[in-house]
């Protein structure tokens, strides 16, 4: 080999190894930490009597929205709000009685079942107990 | 000795001088087109100025953004001014940035020896939506909110790099306060210093190849007829700008751009949401395809159909005819034809077509 060609296959590979050692550190700098959050199990998503049949609210469940719906006959559904297609946050719609999401007209009906539109899973379900006069939303157990 | 002469010989004029002089532009039937580069380059230079006077008063942080657009629109002389027409004028660029790729493309100005010129143009494009997309964040308002979460969930589906991305671009897992600073600092810092070097690249090209004929006219073997590019094609690109710097000012005066309610992560996405026009088509593609095709999630297939459409439109100058003539110049011209007709037509479907 020249001592040319071995010279500058040396500078080539001093320059590569100069750009990863500055690169490294500011890939890593860029991508943020992840922190440990307590994962949320239960929220008080409102208060007895707050919402109306036929209501809903959306609420944070942890770092999440989520919703909490009053079914015709009373009942209250709840799920997470966050919209399996896009991430959006969806919303109830009395009038089709079904979980709508703006962004790309995504439906859900009230078991959380993505029924129509570009929705490819269904809402993760929480379950909803009345105690006292709060209504607390909970991770479902059977999930 | 004079202060023209003191920099002439300190500053090079004369080659300066002489480059100006010698420019010329080919006068032919499609010469309209060769105006919208330098359209686009005039709005860039709007948004530059009427940038760096937002930033004056803007905060990038979740608890100030909102509140600091609202104090500029109403307490700052002539802030809503300034901030409708950075926002008409980002419009505007991105439209003229469009008439000037695919006129670009339809009169195959990417062939050889043009194909980094072409290329730096792509990117230059990439840098303008970047900028938009960055950008809308920035007031922190409910429609920005989502757009950015859906614009950073669909990073998300890119195969392999897509949590990656979508966590560089978010600053983490949700859009938080995190996201805004970051975007700030991609809108006012990372995307200029690469817009720089772009467009310095692309113009130096364009002076060093000059402008393209396109095949039908070098067909014709006629000679070429040229203008001087000082003071002759200037002054009707002059004519151009001022024309565009009156639409701004009447769209800004008459369509004051809106602020909109605080962003609220709690909150359901609004009724009507939809992006920016220029993302329209690929919203409307996303919203029409089913949620799943041959097995695969359907917002999966459109991501990645968007970018190997993308990759395709970049390298046409190696895919087309050399000399943009005969047979499979005719098929690349029928591909922008159709993707000319295809961004229009789903782009007109998202403001006509009706909704849930």
């Amino acid at each position: 080999m020249k001592r040319r060609t071995f010279l500058d296959g040396l500078i080539a590979l001093s320059g590569t190894a100069l750009g990863a050692f500055v690169l490294y550190p500011v890939m890593r700098y860029l991508v943020p930490p992840r922190i440990p959050e307590a994962a949320t199990q239960r929220v008080v998503a409102a208060k007895k009597g707050e919402l109306a049949v036929g209501g809903f609210k959306t609420f944070p469940f942890g770092a999440e929205p989520g919703i909490l719906v009053r079914t015709a006959d009373g009942e209250y559904r709840a799920f997470s709000a966050v919209c399996t297609h896009l991430g959006c946050t969806v919303q109830y719609r009395g009038d089709s009685r079904a979980i709508w999401c703006a962004c790309h007209d995504g439906l859900y009906d009230l078991e959380g079942r993505n029924v129509s539109g570009p929705p490819p899973r269904p809402l993760e379900r929480y379950d909803v107990h009345v105690v006292g006069d709060d209504v607390v939303v909970e991770k479902a157990k059977t999930a | 000795m004079s202060a023209r002469e003191w920099l002439r010989t300190r500053l090079g004029l004369d080659a300066l001088q002489h480059v100006v002089e010698e420019k010329r532009v080919p006068v032919h039937r499609h010469s309209l087109w060769y105006y919208w580069g330098g359209m686009t380059l005039f709005l860039f230079g709007v948004q530059v100025a009427t940038g760096i006077l937002l930033v004056l008063y803007y905060r990038p942080s979740a608890g100030e953004a909102y509140e600091s657009v609202r104090f500029l629109m109403t307490q700052v002389s002539f802030g809503w001014l300034v901030r409708s027409i950075h926002s008409w004028s980002a419009n505007l660029m991105v439209a003229a940035a469009m008439v000037h790729m695919f006129s670009a493309f339809m009169l195959k100005a990417y062939r050889q020896p043009r194909e980094v010129t072409w290329l730096t143009g792509m990117a230059l494009f990439a840098l303008c939506l970047a900028f938009g997309f960055s950008g809308y964040l920035l007031p922190w308002n409910q429609l920005a909110f989502f757009a950015t979460k859906v614009g950073t969930d669909i990073m998300a589906d890119v195969p392999l790099v897509g949590g990656f991305l979508a966590r560089l671009l978010r600053g983490g897992d949700q859009i938080t306060g995190g996201t805004l600073t970051r975007f700030f600092g991609f809108h006012v810092a990372v995307l200029p210093a690469l817009m720089t070097a772009v467009l310095g690249t692309h113009l130096f090209l364009v002076q060093w190849h000059g402008m393209s004929v396109p095949p039908g006219v070098e067909q014709e073997g006629r000679p070429a007829k040229t203008m001087k590019f000082v003071p002759n094609f200037l002054l009707r690109d002059i004519v151009g700008w001022l024309a565009a710097l009156a639409a701004l000012a009447l769209l800004a005066a008459l369509f004051p751009w809106e602020l909109g309610l605080k962003a609220d992560p709690y909150a359901p996405a609004p009724a009507g949401i939809k992006p920016e026009w220029y993302f329209a088509w690929m919203f409307q593609t996303l919203r029409i395809l089913p949620s799943r095709v041959l097995g695969l999630e359907g917002e999966m297939l459109g991501i990645v159909g968007f970018g190997l459409a993308a990759v395709v439109w970049a390298a046409v100058p190696f895919l087309d005819a050399p000399d943009g003539r005969g047979t499979r110049a005719r098929l690349w011209s029928l591909v922008g034809m159709l993707a000319i007709a295809y961004v229009i037509l789903f782009t007109v479907l998202v403001y006509v077509g009706g909704r849930a």
